[in-house]
């Protein structure tokens, strides 16, 4: 299968990057890992009339906390890095749960967590991860950057609020206060296959007590999800059974599942629901065993 | 153009450019004029003849395309030509010498970890990443490396028993490099047995 013709560009610098889009009036695409983007040019899905690979642009590849706790990811770190990153699993349990379970190895060698947060799809698993993070990311464009969270960033599947010449050149998840607990799970037939459900739970913790907590769906609706009201009942309890309950009630309710060959929307209420449940009681657990 | 590639049109459209990408594949310098469109997988196909690239599924699933990409394993019908320039690429080829296999072809073959042979030249690739990263995996970090190459014959556990095979091989042979300096089986403090 061959994409339609583009013209392809490889800049060297994120400023060239933004000049090029400019020039390119909306009919352009970032090629970072490409590993959503290429199949979908490959269907025709996409048919963008320039690619412009950013893989030659020094200096984006990393992904480390600030002093402060900020944690940043640049536009062309891998899934792999951050499956394999000591730092990650060490500060950010979420992510790390995440990280080893998008996609497939092979995949995970290419693609990129700004990548898949760019590409919006309802399926991407990092998109719920960086909403229940309250994560954000950076948009460079002519007239300089801006920052935009994650939930605002999604308006719809395969859409964001990224100007037709701005480029996300990282991704920030804010520092925690207290102590960050949190997990992700996701339900899928096979390795790589689309999620049936993945579900993230983050908490920041403040001793026993939940201080803030986010909860995030992954392919259980025409978006992401933020189950806000679900992760606002966690905040002032200590993740007991009765809290628990009630969130994963609420997250459930949130979640707009369709009922397809993966499972009806019953079943898939019932896992989110579930899940939510199994990392609220882990996180529990990690925390007792910690104290 | 039009014998070296059959895929892509004889004649380019003059909004079309054509670009020169230079890449080293298997050791070996190589140069070629690409349409930007032209996938990785099918240069090393159609453009320098390295049949034992397979294509699959052409939709990001199977891996059996699996190439190195700078050593790093990576679906080659999932990245264009283009994106080669300048890099260094790995294929099945370039497993074997002239005289002898590789220690995973052989793994491969002493443990029958292939049927059809469809998926085999990307399994071997995802091995020879792992085992360079990982010289001495346990099955389940096998079974993992391998999660992103389907096979549709054997059901894994000969292909997982092949890889074992050439681990237990190449940590038992760390000096005897046989394919090159960017061999994995750096230290030889083997762990036999």
């Amino acid at each position: 299968m061959y994409p339609s013709r583009f013209r392809y560009e490889a800049p060297a610098t994120v400023a060239e990057a933004i000049a090029l889009l400019a020039d390119a009036n909306g009919e352009a695409k970032i090629l970072a890992g490409g590993q959503s983007l290429i199949p979908m040019m490959k269907l025709r899905f996409a048919a963008p009339a320039m690619l412009i690979d950013i893989n030659g642009i020094a200096g984006l590849d990393y992904h480390h906390p600030d002093a402060d706790g900020t944690y940043r990811i640049g536009a062309l770190c891998r899934h792999a890095d951050l499956e394999k990153s000591a730092a990650l699993a060490a500060s950010q349990p979420t992510m790390a749960a995440a990280a080893p379970v998008v996609a497939d190895p092979l995949v995970r060698t290419r693609g990129t967590l700004v990548g898949s947060l760019c590409h919006a799809d309802p399926q991407g698993d990092w998109a719920s991860v960086m909403v229940s993070l309250g994560g954000s990311i950076v948009a460079q464009g002519p007239n300089g950057r801006r920052s935009i969270a994650v939930n605002d960033l999604i308006d719809g599947p395969f859409q964001t609020v990224l100007a037709a010449d701005e480029i996300a050149v990282e991704a920030v998840v804010p520092a925690a206060i207290g102590t960050r607990a949190g997990g992700y799970l996701k339900l899928e037939r096979r390795v790589g296959d689309f999620a049936t459900v993945g579900v993230a739970v983050s908490a920041e913790m403040s001793g026993a007590t939940v201080s803030r907590a986010g909860i995030g769906l992954t392919g259980v609706g025409p978006a992401t999800i933020n189950a806000a009201e679900a992760a606002g009942s966690l905040v002032g309890t200590s993740l007991d059974g009765d809290a628990l309950d009630t969130a994963a009630q609420l997250a459930a309710e949130a979640a707009q599942p369709r009922s397809d060959h993966r499972g009806s929307a019953d079943y898939k209420r019932h896992v989110v629901a579930t899940f939510v449940r199994r990392i609220g009681e882990q996180i529990q657990r990690s925390g007792q065993e910690a104290a | 153009m039009s014998t070296l590639f059959e895929e892509v049109p004889a004649s380019f459209g003059d909004d079309v450019p054509v670009r020169r990408v230079t890449l080293t594949v298997n050791g070996e310098q190589r140069a070629a004029n690409v349409e930007p469109r032209l996938l990785l997988a099918h240069l090393l196909r159609n453009g320098f003849r390295l049949t034992g690239t397979h294509t699959g599924c052409d939709t990001t699933n199977c891996g059996a395309c699996t190439v190195l990409y700078d050593g790093v394993p990576v679906k080659s019908c999932t990245m264009f030509a283009v994106q080669a320039d300048g890099h260094d690429i790995g294929t099945v080829e370039g497993l074997a010498t002239a005289s002898e296999l590789h220690p995973i072809q052989e793994g491969f073959k002493d443990e029958h970890g292939l049927q059809c042979g469809f998926c085999t030249p990307g399994m071997m690739l995802a091995a020879k990443a792992l085992l360079d990263e990982n010289p001495n995996p346990s099955e389940d970090e096998i079974r993992w490396a391998l999660s992103g190459n389907l096979c549709r014959c054997t059901g894994y556990q000969n292909i997982v028993k092949a890889v074992m095979w050439a681990a237990d091989k190449l940590g038992g042979a760390a000096d005897d490099s046989d394919d090159g300096s960017a061999d994995g089986a750096g230290s030889d403090a083997g762990e036999e047995g």
